[in-house]
């Protein structure tokens, strides 16, 4: 269930899925980060991740060893790299546990401490032709 | 200097961001030992004019581990300096 959490190519849910569920685990919790739109009110044509590859990945084993240590948890996740455009997925988890509570707690886990601790970082290409890095230590928090 | 003064060289990795401000995406440093990475961090100044535009304390990680300023650093070692992340 380890090694190969960045991808270049496009995310494959099911194949996520496989990996976790098992006849004792009666419930599987998936999340899906897409490529939006907008950001702070400006329009978003496409954008680009890159990542401290071997960072990354020794970053998304820790924190799936702590769900499935926490939670007893199955946890499989994959993290795209590269050029993405409009609604591509770039984040997808799958967390299998014998009941939902467990397998919820592991699933937001996983895509929080991801967010936090995982270095990777995205570039914004704008509508209006400019491009900048997103530093979330600088936006300003408005909840949508 | 003095002929036996003991000298340790490290790898600096520049991600994102910081390789655009810094102009490089990675350097070889040498400096005095004991040296921590606050020490390394100091020599970057001095070298790289872009580096004066980091953060005071920008996020660093050591041989894949974050850190903070006053640990150590040893030969060989690799030292990352990482703009606030923004996966997901």
């Amino acid at each position: 269930m380890k090694s190969g959490y960045l991808t270049e190519r496009e995310i494959d849910l099911e194949l996520l899925i496989e990996r976790v569920e098992s006849a004792d685990r009666g419930a599987v919790v998936t999340f899906l980060g897409t490529v939006r739109n907008h950001h702070e009110g400006r329009e978003v044509e496409r954008l680009e991740y890159s990542a401290y590859g071997p960072m990354a990945e020794l970053e998304c084993e820790r924190i799936r060893a702590e769900a499935e240590q926490r939670w007893g948890a199955a946890v499989a996740l994959e993290h795209r790299i590269g050029a993405l455009g409009i609604g591509d997925v770039s984040v997808a988890i799958a967390a299998a546990a014998p009941h939902r509570d467990e397998a919820f707690a592991a699933c937001r886990h996983v895509i929080e401490q991801l967010k936090r601790r995982v270095p990777i970082w995205k570039r914004e290409h704008f509508a209006d032709g400019t491009v900048a890095w997103v530093d979330p230590t600088t936006e300003l928090k408005i909840e949508d | 200097m003095t002929e036996d003064s003991r000298k340790l060289t490290l790898s600096v990795r520049f991600l994102a961001r910081y390789a655009e401000l810094v102009g490089t995406e990675s350097a070889t440093v040498t400096l005095s030992s004991p040296a921590s990475v606050s020490d390394v961090l100091g020599v970057l100044r001095s070298t790289f004019p872009g580096a004066r535009r980091l953060p005071d304390r920008p996020l660093c990680a050591l041989n894949l581990s974050q850190v903070d300023l006053a640990t150590p650093v040893a030969e060989g070692d690799e030292l990352a300096l990482l703009p606030p992340v923004a996966g997901g």
